[in-house]
Parts: structure tokens; C-alpha cells; sequence
């Protein structure tokens, strides 16, 4: 509505060109700036949760709480020096971290955050958000590559391996779900969730898709227990061991904004998204957002409370995991959710 | 069929470990074993045998019972206490007398061993609780451990 | 240095697979200190792993020469500190032994139960640090938590948490604390409860069990080759514990059991650590109830003269077996002093076990060898 609004003023006094440009400026600007706070508040978040498991307080100096604890860090990251080594590629050294931070907030331009809050409806979403978060890891490997630094290539390399073996399993615990909505635009899949969310829908082979997809997901954000890409006691911290300042502000908080966009993504494709459960606020305005984010910061819990708990694996056991397990697993279910589609045994309300 | 019961078996003892994580997260407020240090000052009692700094008791009469014997000195490690020492005529006695000038208290160079306490005969050397020990400069650390114009308690010999 | 040839690759393909170097440490996470490793590595696979020591050594046998008996107690601290009450008793021991004194029986049971209470607070924070290693961080805090109770004891009893210094020779410096049966009780019953806790988050756990499991295989036979001691020769069924085999103190009064492995890998040391800390509970606990009334030392000269000779002691410390090798001219001072330590032993094997494995096989093996750098520098 207010879109709308801003939308007719703009044409009042500029070409629809023109208008249209700037209006997307203003949505850049706002997404921009409003993931930029949730990338901070996500460390936050992080820090708190691990403090809280690890039987400490956490960060609780810096306004309310340590409200601001990661605001002034980040403040702090800016005004250090951007330092580097003496030989590195400085080019692809440069260019990394926007590699990392631009795939991540190019991903959560498609999410629909409630009823008509999205600001880039494509009809094939979930294939945009797998390819795009594959993007990243270029950026990864770049850094490592780029920084002259053998534990950061030795990183960058094994985030190459990892990346390329769990994306196959995060696409295809997606495309299991597929099979049920028939949709890859997101919006469409939460309309097909007005039926009941698709965990429920789908019972036994979506249950067995959504652990498969956290599996691969907090895989394929590098975070533990599949952080072998950073594997402090192993590289000390692999492949940004070289950056320092804001070019590594930058991996950090694409780190955490990715562990959002893969909890957004499950959010969407198996929890209903932005809709609440048995429709109790459906009459409220922008109630769906406090739902989508609701839902999202479970599954993010769910992935720092694996963090928190598992020892990490070996690069070796990794690839085990997913070509053993996971893939062979995920092949068997799809095929399971094929039949009861076709037989028509999905529970919807 | 022991490729099931593996997939069954690793995520039993995951979920066993998330348990134990979760058990303490749900418990956190009470859990918490942070102490707030400098916050804490006011609370915080260290142990009365905790060895912070050697210190050299002294009286209300300004009066300490360090006899000059330098078995501290002799018994430190490090070479951390120095005496600087003199002999005086006692006037009752007519007898000469040893008696401290400077009890010298090297704080850097301490191990906090405990050696010099034990060794003192007179119990006039003693371990005092404090911890804070960081100054600016170095040399702050080199204590003299009498008060000026102490003097040591009658009564107590060699 | 031979350069290894991919044997998978077409015969028409030249590409070659080149080792080369990285230095992990002297600032490293997983060396645990200013311990150097060099690793010649292919890929992911080690090949060669060179310690290179010597960043924090400090000349205490030197050191030891120059001091009088009772100041070399204060010097062993500072090499195994994780050990440091075990460390001061095998000094103390030695000189005792070479002086014939006998120490009162309070006094040996006092200094029995330390060691184990020693024991027990250096397998926490291995513990602890074994799960940081293999990359679960939760449990370097509730080893930590736990081990405070058992500093907290020592800083009551001795005045300080880690360099106790509260052996010397001809007994202790003073009498336990008040306080000090009652929270040894207490902090007895608490970990009994907080020990199957360690197994549940980490031993049970299968990502730590392939982590582990059949990784670093050490044989006995090479174990005594090596002259490796502690939980890494008993993981590879090498009966060695100097305190089954050479009781010292009070150790030949209680009854407990070695804790002995055959499978040699990390599993098995980790599992024997874990086991040893059950037995160090069961010792505490047979000898916190009737511990003898008594002098807490027996009177020694101020200057303390050993007779001429030679006088060895072994104690069996948190990572294996210190031997105190004291040369004596019958002057106030050690002619020569020599530490055996357990450390420098334990990690000479380490290149001959972590050859073949992978970088986190190297963390996970070089762990469980539970090395402190300063015990194997001096």
C-alpha cells in the first residue's frame, strides 16, 4: 500500500524510468540497511546462545544487555587497517569478500517476507536462492587463493569440496518438496501451505527431506560441526586468516547472513513461511512477518545448537557423509515422495 | 541392515549430546559461573591463604618484628627480598644488635613461593591477600617493606 | 624430497601432486603452546610432522644447580604445570629418600590425595581441551567449570591455584585448610555426577568417535620403544603406572585399578584418561575419611646437605612417568639435576603415528598425547 503510494508521488515529477530506478534504489537501500542490522544482531544472537550453553553471560557491557556490543565491533572492524600479505594476488585478494556479501544479500531479495513483501517475486525462486548460495563460495575461494597463505588455501579448497558435494543434497531435499507444491516461486509455494505446512503435508519423506536439508545446510554455510573451512584448531582460521578490518567484517557477517537465508529458505518450504499456524492471526495485517521471523530464528537456534554441541568433522568423513548417507538417502525419498503424491496420501487440512 | 542401525545409533548420540547443551541452556541464568570481576571487588574474598604479595605487619605503635636475620633472604629463589641492615649498641644491654634499615620487597621478580614466609622465624613477614598488582612502571614494584621510622618489637630475639 | 605421482591419472596427464611445508605453531590453537611443528604434507595427508622445540625453555635443570633443595621444589612448578603438586612431590621424595627421613603418615596421605585431586584437574582441562580440539567448544567450559572446584581447594589449602608449591622437603608447608576434607567431599560428589555428563556430550558422540577411533595406532611395542609412559603407553596395553608398580606416599594402602587399553588409537587414550579419572575419585575417596592425625612436617636443617651419590625417584604424573635425577657432592647445592619428563618422550612419537593421516587426524592424535610444552622444553 505504501509502496504504492511512494510509487504514484515518485510518478508525479519523474518519468516512469526513472521512477522506477529510483524506487529500486530505495528498496536496495532498505534491504541493505535492514540486513546489515540483522547480520549484527545475528552475531549477537549467536554469542548470547553460545555464552547461555556454554554457562557464561555473554557480551552484557555495551548498552542494554550488550545490545550494542556488536555494533561497536563492527565500528571497530571499520576503523582498523586493511592490512595484507606481501605476494597475494591483490585483485581476486579484493574482490573476494564482495563475492561472499553480495550473493548473501542478493539471495534474500526473493523471500516473501508477508503477505506482498517481496521485492523480487521470480517464478523460479528456489532455484535462484541454491544457485546464487553456490556463488559464494567462489568469493571463498578467491580469499584463499588470493591471500597467499597455505592454512587459507588449504581452506579455500576444502570449502570447494564441501561446497560441491552439498549442494546436490541441498538441492535435492528442495526439489523432494517440489514434487508436493509443484512450484519453484515461493510465493506460490506458501500459497500451497494455506492447506497446511509441508512438513505436514508430505509427513514421513518431507520429515526425512528437512533433516537432510539442515544437514546439508549448515554444511553449505561452512558453520560446525562443518566448519572445515575455518577449523580454527586445525588452520587457525582459514580462508580469511589474511583479512582484517571491514574485507573481513565482510565474510563474517555473510556467514551469519547465510545461516539466515538457509533457516528462511526451510522457513519457506516447509513451515508455511510467513503464515501462522492454523491461521490464528490471518486477519492481522504484517503479522506474517513476526511468524517468517519467528520461524526462522528457531531453525537459526536449531543451527547454533549444533554449533554449540558437535565436534567437527574431518574433511575425508565429510564426503562420507554426504555421497554415503545423505545423497543415496535423499534419491530413495524423492522417489517415496513421488509415489504419495501420485497415490495421493498427503495430509491436507 | 548395519548400515541403518549406524544412521539410527549416530543420531541417538547426537541427540544425547544436543540434550545435555540443551539441559544447560534452559539452566543458564542460574548456571552462569562468569564472575564479574571488577564488579565483584566489593564481594570478592580470596582465600586467607592466598598468596597475593608479601607485606610486613605492623603495629600500632609502628613497631614490626623483623630482627634483620635474612632467612628470608637466604630462602627466596629469586633473590626478590634484599635487607639492608646495620648493627647498633643496645643501650640497656651494651650489646650489639641487628637491626633492618630496608626490607626490600622485589614484587616482579616474586614466584610467590612461599618460601620467605616459612622461613621466618618471627612470623614478621606475611602473605597479604591483595592481587591487584599492576602499576605503570616498574620500579613501583620494588616495595620497602617497613614503615620509615618503624621499629622492631621489643621483646623479639634472634 | 620425492614428489608423489597421482596413480590415478591417465599415463598422458603430467600433473604431479608436490609436498610441501606448513608451519603449525609456535602460535598455533592446536599445539597448546609455543610448540613448532613442521608438517610436510601432500594435500590433506601428512607425511612428515617435525617438532621443533625449544621456545620456552627456560633452563630449570640449570637452574635447579644454583639452588638450594628447598628452592628447586618452586622450579618443577613450572614444568608440568598441569602437574605441579606431582611435580613437587617427586623432588620432595628424592630428597626425603637421599636424607632417609620419613615423612608422618599425614603426611603421605595428604600428599596421595593432592596428586590424584592433581590428576583429576589435568584431565579436566585435557578434557576439556580435546573436545576444542576436535571442534567441540562447549566442553572446554563445563571442564573448566569443574575443574574449579579442585583449584579452589588448592588455593584454600596451598595459597595459590597453579604453582602450588606446598610440598617440601620433610613434609608440607602447612596443615590442610579446615575446610579442606568437607569440600573435597563435596566437590567428589559433585563430579561424580558431571563425569557420565562428559561421556554423554562427547564420548558417545559418533562424530568423535570417527574422529578418533583408529586414528594415531601406536603398537606396545613401540610405545616402549619410545619410551612413551602415562595413558599414551597404557592405551597400547603397556602396564606401566608407576604408582601400581613403584607405590609412593600412600599409594601402596589404597586399591585401584590401572586403567589399561590395547587398541592404541585416540579413542583408547581418551577412554583411558576418562577411566583414570574414575580410579583417582575411588583413591580420593578411600583416604579422604582417614586421613592420620599428626605433624604436618618433620623438622629438616635450614640448609638442607644431601651425602654424596646419586638419588633417582619416579612419580607417575597426569601424563606419565617424571623421574628427579639428583647428582650430589654432599654440598647445599644438586651437583647436577635431571628431569625425565614425560612430554618430550610422548611427543617423540608423535611423527611416527601421525604419518598417513589427514590435519585433523594430526589435532585429534597430538591431543590425546595431552602434551604441555613447558614439561617437554624445561
Amino acid at each position: 500500500m505504501k509502496i504504492l503510494s511512494i510509487n504514484e508521488w515518485l510518478l508525479s515529477f519523474m518519468p516512469a524510468g526513472a521512477a522506477s530506478i529510483t524506487e529500486m534504489v530505495l528498496i536496495a537501500l532498505i534491504y541493505l540497511t535492514v540486513f546489515a542490522v540483522l547480520g549484527l544482531y545475528l552475531v549477537l544472537l549467536e554469542r548470547k546462545v553460545a555464552a547461555w550453553f556454554q554457562l557464561r553471560l555473554g557480551p552484557n557491557r555495551v548498552g542494554y544487555k550488550g545490545m550494542f556490543q556488536t555494533l561497536a565491533d563492527a565500528l571497530k572492524l571499520v576503523s582498523k587497517e586493511l592490512t595484507g600479505t606481501v605476494k597475494a594476488d591483490k585483485f581476486l585478494y579484493n574482490l573476494a569478500p564482495y563475492f561472499v556479501i553480495i550473493t548473501a544479500l542478493m539471495a534474500l531479495s526473493v523471500f516473501p517476507f508477508t503477505e506482498n513483501l517481496q521485492a523480487f517475486d521470480i517464478n523460479i525462486g528456489l532455484f535462484f536462492l541454491i544457485a546464487i548460495s553456490s556463488i559464494g563460495v567462489i568469493g571463498i575461494l578467491l580469499g584463499g587463493w588470493g591471500s597467499n597463505n597455505k592454512f587459507a588455501l588449504i581452506g579455500a579448497m576444502r570449502s570447494g569440496v564441501q561446497t560441491i558435494s552439498y549442494e546436490l543434497s541441498v538441492g535435492l531435499s528442495l526439489l523432494t518438496m517440489v514434487i508436493l507444491t509443484g512450484s519453484l516461486q515461493l510465493s506460490e509455494i506458501i500459497e500451497v501451505q494455506k492447506n497446511g505446512w509441508l512438513i505436514v503435508q508430505g509427513h514421513i519423506p518431507a520429515m526425512i527431506a528437512f533433516m537432510i536439508y539442515m544437514i546439508s545446510g549448515t554444511a553449505e554455510t561452512n558453520r560446525a560441526p562443518f566448519d572445515m573451512v575455518e577449523a580454527e584448531s586445525e588452520l587457525g582460521a582459514g580462508y580469511h586468516t589474511e583479512y582484517s578490518g571491514m574485507k573481513f567484517a565482510y565474510f563474517f557477517l555473510a556467514e551469519f547472513i547465510n545461516m539466515f537465508i538457509i533457516a528462511a529458505i526451510a522457513t519457506t518450504v516447509f513451515f508455511g513461511g510467513w503464515l501462522s499456524p492454523f491461521g490464528i492471526t490471518e486477519s492481522i495485517p504484517f503479522m506474517g512477518i513476526f511468524w517468517f521471523l519467528a520461524k526462522t530464528f528457531v531453525l537459526v537456534f536449531l543451527m547454533m545448537w549444533f554449533r554449540w554441541t558437535f565436534p567437527r568433522l574431518r574433511v575425508d568423513q565429510l564426503l562420507t557423509l554426504e555421497w554415503k548417507y545423505l545423497l543415496p538417502i535423499n534419491l530413495v525419498n524423492l522417489v517415496l515422495m513421488a509415489v504419495i503424491v501420485w497415490l495421493n496420501i498427503t495430509i491436507q487440512f | 541392515m548395519s548400515y541403518f542401525s549406524e544412521i539410527y545409533d549416530g543420531i541417538k548420540t547426537l541427540l544425547t549430546g544436543m540434550s545435555v547443551t540443551g539441559k544447560y541452556f534452559l539452566n543458564s541464568r542460574k548456571g552462569a559461573i562468569t564472575q564479574q570481576y571488577p564488579d565483584n571487588r566489593d564481594t570478592l574474598q580470596m582465600f586467607d591463604r592466598f598468596r597475593g604479595e608479601v607485606v610486613m605487619p605492623h603495629d600500632e605503635n609502628n613497631e614490626h618484628s623483623c630482627t634483620g636475620c635474612q632467612k628470608c633472604e637466604l630462602a627466596c629463589p629469586n633473590g626478590s627480598i634484599e635487607i639492608i641492615w646495620d648493627r647498633v649498641v643496645d643501650e640497656e644491654t651494651g650489646k650489639k644488635k641487628k637491626i633492618i634499615d630496608q626490607h626490600i620487597y622485589h614484587l616482579g621478580m616474586c614466584t610467590q613461593c612461599g618460601l620467605c614466609v616459612d622461613a621466618c622465624p618471627s612470623d614478621a613477614i606475611k602473605w597479604a591477600q591483595n592481587f591487584e598488582n599492576s602499576v605503570y612502571d616498574r620500579t613501583q614494584l620494588t616495595r620497602v617493606l617497613n614503615k620509615p621510622g618503624s621499629k622492631v618489637r621489643a621483646g623479639v630475639e634472634e | 624430497m620425492e614428489t608423489a605421482t597421482l596413480n590415478n591419472t591417465s599415463p598422458k596427464s603430467n600433473f604431479k601432486s608436490e609436498e610441501y611445508f606448513i608451519n603449525m605453531g609456535p602460535q598455533h590453537p592446536a599445539t597448546h603452546g609455543v610448540l613448532r611443528l613442521l608438517l610436510t604434507i601432500d594435500g590433506e595427508i601428512i607425511k612428515k610432522v617435525e617438532p621443533d622445540l625449544g621456545y620456552i625453555h627456560r633452563s630449570i635443570e640449570k637452574m635447579c644447580e644454583k639452588d638450594s633443595y628447598q628452592q628447586i621444589v618452586h622450579l618443577t612448578d613450572r614444568m608440568d604445570y598441569l602437574s605441579s603438586h606431582i611435580n613437587n612431590e617427586a623432588v620432595c621424595l628424592a630428597v626425603e629418600n637421599a636424607l632417609e627421613l620419613e615423612v608422618p603418615e599425614r603426611v603421605q596421605v595428604i600428599r596421595t590425595i593432592l596428586g590424584e585431586l592433581t590428576r583429576l584437574s589435568s584431565h579436566m582441562l585435557w578434557w576439556g581441551v580435546m573436545g576444542m580440539d576436535v571442534g567441540a567448544l562447549t566442553t572446554y567450559f563445563y571442564g573448566f567449570r569443574d575443574r574449579e572446584m579442585i583449584n579452589d581447594i588448592f588455593e584454600e589449602t596451598c595459597g595459590a591455584r597453579l604453582t602450588m608449591n606446598y610440598n617440601i622437603p620433610g613434609g608440607l608447608m602447612h596443615d590442610i585448610h579446615p575446610n579442606f576434607v568437607k569440600r573435597v567431599k563435596e566437590f567428589i560428589a559433585h563430579f561424580k555426577t558431571k563425569l557420565p555428563e562428559y561421556d554423554r556430550l562427547l564420548t558417545g558422540n559418533v562424530i568423535f568417535q570417527k574422529r578418533t577411533k583408529g586414528v594415531g595406532i601406536l603398537s606396545k611395542e613401540d610405545a616402549i620403544n619410545f619410551g612413551a609412559s602415562g595413558p599414551v603407553a597404557r592405551a597400547s596395553g603397556y602396564s606401566c603406572d608407576v604408582r601400581k608398580y613403584h607405590p609412593y606416599s600412600a599409594l601402596d594402602k589404597v586399591n585401584f585399578k590401572e586403567a589399561l587399553d590395547t587398541a592404541g588409537d585416540s579413542f583408547a587414550r581418551y577412554t583411558v584418561r576418562i577411566r583414570e579419572m574414575w580410579e583417582s575419585l575411588s583413591i580420593i575417596e578411600q583416604l579422604i575419611d582417614n586421613i592420620p592425625e599428626g605433624e604436618h612436617k618433620v623438622a629438616t636443617n635450614a640448609v638442607i646437605k644431601l651425602p654424596k651419590g646419586d638419588f633417582y625417584q619416579k612419580v607417575e604424573t597426569a601424563r606419565g612417568e617424571l623421574g628427579v635425577y639428583i647428582i650430589s657432592t654432599g654440598t647445599k647445592n644438586p651437583h647436577r639435576v635431571k628431569f625425565r619428563s614425560p612430554g618430550l618422550s610422548n611427543l617423540s612419537l608423535l611423527n611416527h603415528i601421525a604419518v598417513g593421516g589427514k590435519i585433523g587426524d594430526l589435532v585429534a592424535t597430538m591431543a590425546t598425547i595431552d602434551i604441555v610444552v613447558p614439561d617437554i622444553d624445561r
